[in-house]
């Protein structure tokens, strides 16, 4: 994996970059970073994808009736249930009569 | 290398996800959200107990706290404002049905965005849209090593992204890798919260967030060369 001289070689270095990312390493410090520009040229730019990323899709607000909809549903399922409820309640006193 | 270190050690790939954030398109509306370790909103407390207990102005209060944040997920996943409204709907109808099983383990808000995202998958799996499932944008790839991202340096973004064709290419991406990059680099969440939605390890969702990077920036860069031919 590593280069003549010993030191790490790309494919080696962006082996271990998701970790050193996510784990808010001083990459920019590293020897093979500092030596290759292949590697910060890749570096610089998944660095300006993260930060366009939090300009994309602004938080939205839902329509006004989405709520309207939701608590008919939730009312539709009370509903349901105690039609439910009921209608086993109807087998069951059936049930106890035919014995 | 530690999970936690100083701010000041921070790369800015990883300074998005972190709590002293203070970009509000990434940090700000976020009620009662990351902080699964800290007291819950107050407010938001009273409501979930209530709304626990089945009090329904109580839960009329949780859908007003968390609406934007829930919509707006479902948007980014599905990109068709009608689809969002419909799965919005039916999360916040399962969240009715299922809150009087929320124990607290994690935070409301992580609870209630990991509720959300299964009703988003669950609506890609039947669609059959995603080509890569999160399933299989869990597992490892090896076909989609390091070597991917090699390139020649002459074809760097050069700290400059078209946001048009940065939405283009995010909603392009497989689901799987779509939802992580939503999930921490636009929504803010960070790898440990998105290892608890997902049931995932840290180091896999690292993994997958760097890969989705790397899709994108491919995309971005094929883009970027079209547009420099025509």
């Amino acid at each position: 994996m590593t280069d003549r001289t010993g030191k790490m070689s790309c494919e080696e270095f962006q082996a271990q970059l998701p970790e050193l990312i996510g784990s808010g390493g001083k990459i920019s410090e590293l020897e093979h970073i500092q030596n290759c520009d292949l590697c910060r040229a890749l570096l610089a730019d998944l660095e300006t994808i993260a930060e366009a990323a939090r300009q994309l899709f602004p938080v939205v607000e839902p329509p006004d009736n989405l709520w309207e909809q939701i608590e008919s549903k939730i009312k539709g399922d009370g509903a349901d249930d105690e039609k439910k409820k009921l209608e086993s309640g109807l087998r069951t006193g059936m049930a106890a009569r035919l014995e | 290398m530690s999970d936690s270190p100083a701010p000041t050690q921070m790369t800015n790939l990883a300074r998005n996800s972190r709590n002293e954030n203070t970009n509000p398109a990434a940090r700000g509306n976020r009620p009662g959200a990351f902080t699964p370790a800290a007291s819950p909103d107050p407010t938001e407390a009273q409501a979930l107990a209530l709304a626990q207990a089945g009090d329904h102005h109580a839960f009329a209060q949780l859908y007003s706290l968390h609406k934007r944040r829930i919509y707006s997920l479902c948007l980014r996943m599905v990109g068709n404002i009608a689809e969002a409204e419909d799965l919005t709907q039916e999360a916040f109808l399962q969240l009715h049905r299922k809150i009087a099983t929320f124990r607290g383990d994690s935070a409301f808000s992580t609870w209630l965005h990991r509720l959300a995202i299964n009703v988003v998958l669950m609506q890609l799996r039947k669609k059959g849209l995603s080509l890569i499932s999160l399933d299989e944008a869990m597992e490892p790839a090896p076909e989609e090593g390091p070597g991917r991202s090699f390139g020649a340096p002459d074809l760097t973004l050069a700290g400059a992204i078209d946001r048009l064709a940065l939405e283009r290419a995010v909603a392009d991406l497989p689901a799987g890798y779509r939802l992580i990059f939503i999930l921490h680099d636009v929504e803010g969440f960070e790898h440990n919260e998105i290892a608890a939605m997902l049931d995932c390890s840290i180091g896999n969702s690292k993994s997958q967030l760097h890969k989705a990077r790397l899709k994108l920036r491919e995309a971005l860069r094929t883009n970027a060369q079209q547009e420099a031919r025509s």
